[in-house]
């Protein structure tokens, strides 16, 4: 039905005090996500919401509330800390929502987790959603429907824009990942292609890539040899002048790597369906799925 | 963050970098001064921050301190144009003003971030003086490639297989491994985000030294360096952007003559796409951030509308958890504070767009209300050939 978050969720979320973790927090408790603890060193043993308990590792999160997703809301100097931390609670999946976060400090996190069993969406991202089932993240949850196509993207509201465009065709969804914006990540669309890959309901996936690096044009190579499935592209980007980094920290071109344009044909010649505008991601996936 | 050559310079000497001598002058008094303590040969190097200076005229020899001072006389106030200043190209206002050395070979060395590995990655080709990028695409094996394990950082062993990779010997090999190690410090002690030293050269004395120096930061790391603020040129800035930056506006000025405002970062290069798609050109890219108050859409009016070659603005909004009669309210209180002289066209998409769309059709001003994406952006190409 889905991959990564669903109804067996149970959410830890790292800042839950703050003001993005607590906004965020009703919202996702709102959607019906399992939001079982939040963490804040130094306000362990308050209650959020009058029900969910904070604690002040999120290792004591696990242990008492069995938090088996974590979502990090914390500021940029200590976000690199927080997933590292909730990689040794042995938290499986760690989405960090935040923005702003040294890529020398994300290289340490790449390195961290290379021998660890936790997997990382983000930093930079709008989270992951199930559609009807579960919600870790910053995104509007009622643009979404249940369905069967999924969505990989580095962007927010551009992967919103997306989703709206599907639902209103139709077209729901499986999982929406937004994988971020930021040049060390943890989670590429080659990964979650091949997530997407062992779950037998997702139908189709689109894909909603941008300028800057070549983890598109790696899972264009992804996709020619293992992936049968009808795949939608969007590459955002093309009127971006080249060395200048268009808002996220990963969008940019240099020198001659990272255009749309490359991006594009390479997903083309993969057998990737590629729409020409961003207003037609919806219908570009409607006619793959015909 | 960009750096001048010459700030570079004396950040890597810190770190035990071999730099040539020199000082940055801005008059041509300095310079003389300058060329005249450091004897003989010189070098004047035109400080702007865009690369291919060399073939603009930006650096030259002077045997002597007048001719020194003849050069940077020349040289200051000049307009410098290059491949990477644009047709317009940059005044130079500072120069510095360097020892000559005794080249023997000319090599290049880089640390630079492997996205696909997550890894920094040390770079070094014996073919310097020229575009690395060439380099790769031509003679791919020219290249040597170190990957740093993040946890031990470059080790004695990677330093060394660089340096019998360039064909270093005796002193220049002992020179060049010191010279790798001191680099790397550098580049993880600042958060760097590209540091390139092209040419790496080495003299006839057997001396390892960086004849150039291009060093960026990490944006997101520059809490970390307080003192990094003082090495900001405004200069080397566009005004517009260095105005909205102030306002904590995400800017970035281009040629076109479509003004847009949207809501993240991917949104906002989708919007720029989709205006080129409707047959016109993007004047900018704008990242209002999430929310979208009145405050930064007013804000966002006042930085568009001092781009004088804008004729028509679309905004381009996607209301999730902000709701898009709240934004469209924004957008009107902004509007009616503002003398807007160039048609406007807002598609407003997500909770409450409906509303949003009554609200604005209803309002004193005169937006055009986009319906959908495509619809918004064929309106607003249209109002800019009318």
């Amino acid at each position: 039905m889905s991959i990564l978050v669903d109804e067996n969720t149970r959410l830890v979320v790292q800042g839950i005090t703050g003001g993005e973790g607590t906004f965020h927090s009703r919202q996702m408790l709102e959607y019906g996500t399992k939001v079982v603890a939040g963490v804040t060193p130094g306000k362990g043993g308050q209650k959020f919401e009058d029900k969910v308990p904070v604690f002040n590792t999120v290792a004591e999160a696990v242990a008492k509330e069995g938090a088996n997703v974590s979502a990090i809301f914390v500021p940029p100097p200590f976000a690199a800390d927080a997933i590292m931390e909730a990689a040794d609670a042995g938290v499986a999946l760690v989405v960090c929502i935040t923005e702003g976060i040294p890529v020398l400090d994300m290289l340490q996190v790449h390195k961290y987790l290379a021998n660890r069993n936790t997997r990382l969406v983000g930093p930079n991202c709008p989270g992951v959603i199930s559609p009807g089932a579960c919600k870790v993240g910053i995104m509007p949850g009622f643009i979404h429907k249940v369905g069967n196509v999924g969505l990989i993207s580095r962007s927010g509201t551009l992967t919103y824009e997306a989703v709206k465009q599907l639902s209103d065709l139709g077209i729901g969804q499986s999982t929406c990942i937004g994988i971020g914006g930021d040049p060390v990540i943890g989670t590429n669309f080659t990964d979650a292609l091949k997530l997407f890959k062992q779950d037998g309901d997702t139908e189709a996936v689109v894909l909603i890539g941008e300028i800057g690096g070549t983890a598109e044009q790696e899972a264009a190579a992804y996709i020619k040899e293992n992936f049968d499935r009808p795949v939608v592209a969007f590459i955002a980007g093309r009127t971006a002048p080249p060395g200048r980094r268009m808002g996220h920290a990963g969008a940019i071109i240099s020198g001659s790597e990272g255009t749309a344009k490359e991006k594009i044909a390479t997903l083309k010649a993969a057998g990737v369906h590629v729409a020409e505008s961003p207003a037609e991601i919806g219908n570009t996936m409607q006619k793959a799925l015909a | 963050m960009k750096i001048h050559e010459y700030q570079a310079k004396e950040l890597l000497k810190k770190f035990g970098v071999e730099v040539p001598r020199g000082q940055l002058a801005e008059t041509a008094d300095q310079a003389r001064k300058i060329a005249a303590d450091l004897g003989g040969m010189v070098v004047v190097k035109a400080q702007i921050h865009a690369g291919g200076r060399g073939k603009g005229g930006g650096v030259r020899l002077a045997k002597s301190a007048d001719e020194a001072a003849e050069i940077a006389n020349k040289m200051i106030g000049m307009t410098l144009v290059t491949h990477q200043t644009g047709p317009d190209g940059k005044e130079v206002r500072k120069v510095l003003v360097e020892e000559g050395l005794d080249i023997d070979r000319e090599m290049y060395l880089g640390i630079v971030l492997d996205r696909s590995r997550s890894q920094l990655v040390f770079m070094a080709s014996t073919e310097g003086g020229v575009e690395i990028e060439k380099v790769a695409a031509e003679t791919p094996e020219k290249i040597l490639k170190e990957y740093i394990d993040p946890a031990v950082g470059l080790r004695p062993f990677q330093a060394r297989k660089l340096a019998f990779g360039l064909g270093l010997k005796g002193d220049e090999f002992k020179n060049g491994v010191k010279f790798f190690n001191a680099l790397y410090q550098a580049y993880v002690s600042a958060d760097c985000s590209m540091a390139e030293i092209n040419p790496l050269v080495v003299t006839k004395q057997g001396k390892v030294l960086a004849l150039d120096a291009k060093i960026n930061f990490d944006d997101n790391a520059l809490y970390r360096h307080s003192d990094f603020a003082e090495l900001r040129d405004l200069n080397e800035e566009e005004p517009l952007e260095v105005e909205a930056s102030k306002y904590d506006l995400n800017y970035i000025r281009l040629d076109g003559e479509v003004g847009c405002m949207v809501n993240g970062a991917g949104l906002a290069m989708a919007t720029m796409d989709m205006i080129n798609i409707a047959g016109s050109e993007p004047a900018n890219f704008l990242d209002v951030g999430g929310g979208a108050s009145a405050e930064t859409v007013k804000n966002g009016f006042e930085i568009i509308l001092s781009d004088k070659h804008v004729k028509a603005i679309l905004i381009n909004i996607f209301g999730g958890i902000v709701r898009c009669d709240r934004v469209a309210k924004g957008v009107i209180e902004a509007a009616s504070q503002m003398n807007i002289n160039v048609p406007v066209v807002v598609r407003l998409e997500g909770t409450n767009a409906e509303e949003a769309a009554k609200l604005l059709e209803e309002s004193d001003i005169l937006f055009e209300v986009g319906r959908t994406f495509h619809d918004a952006a064929q309106k607003v190409a249209a109002s800019v050939s009318r």
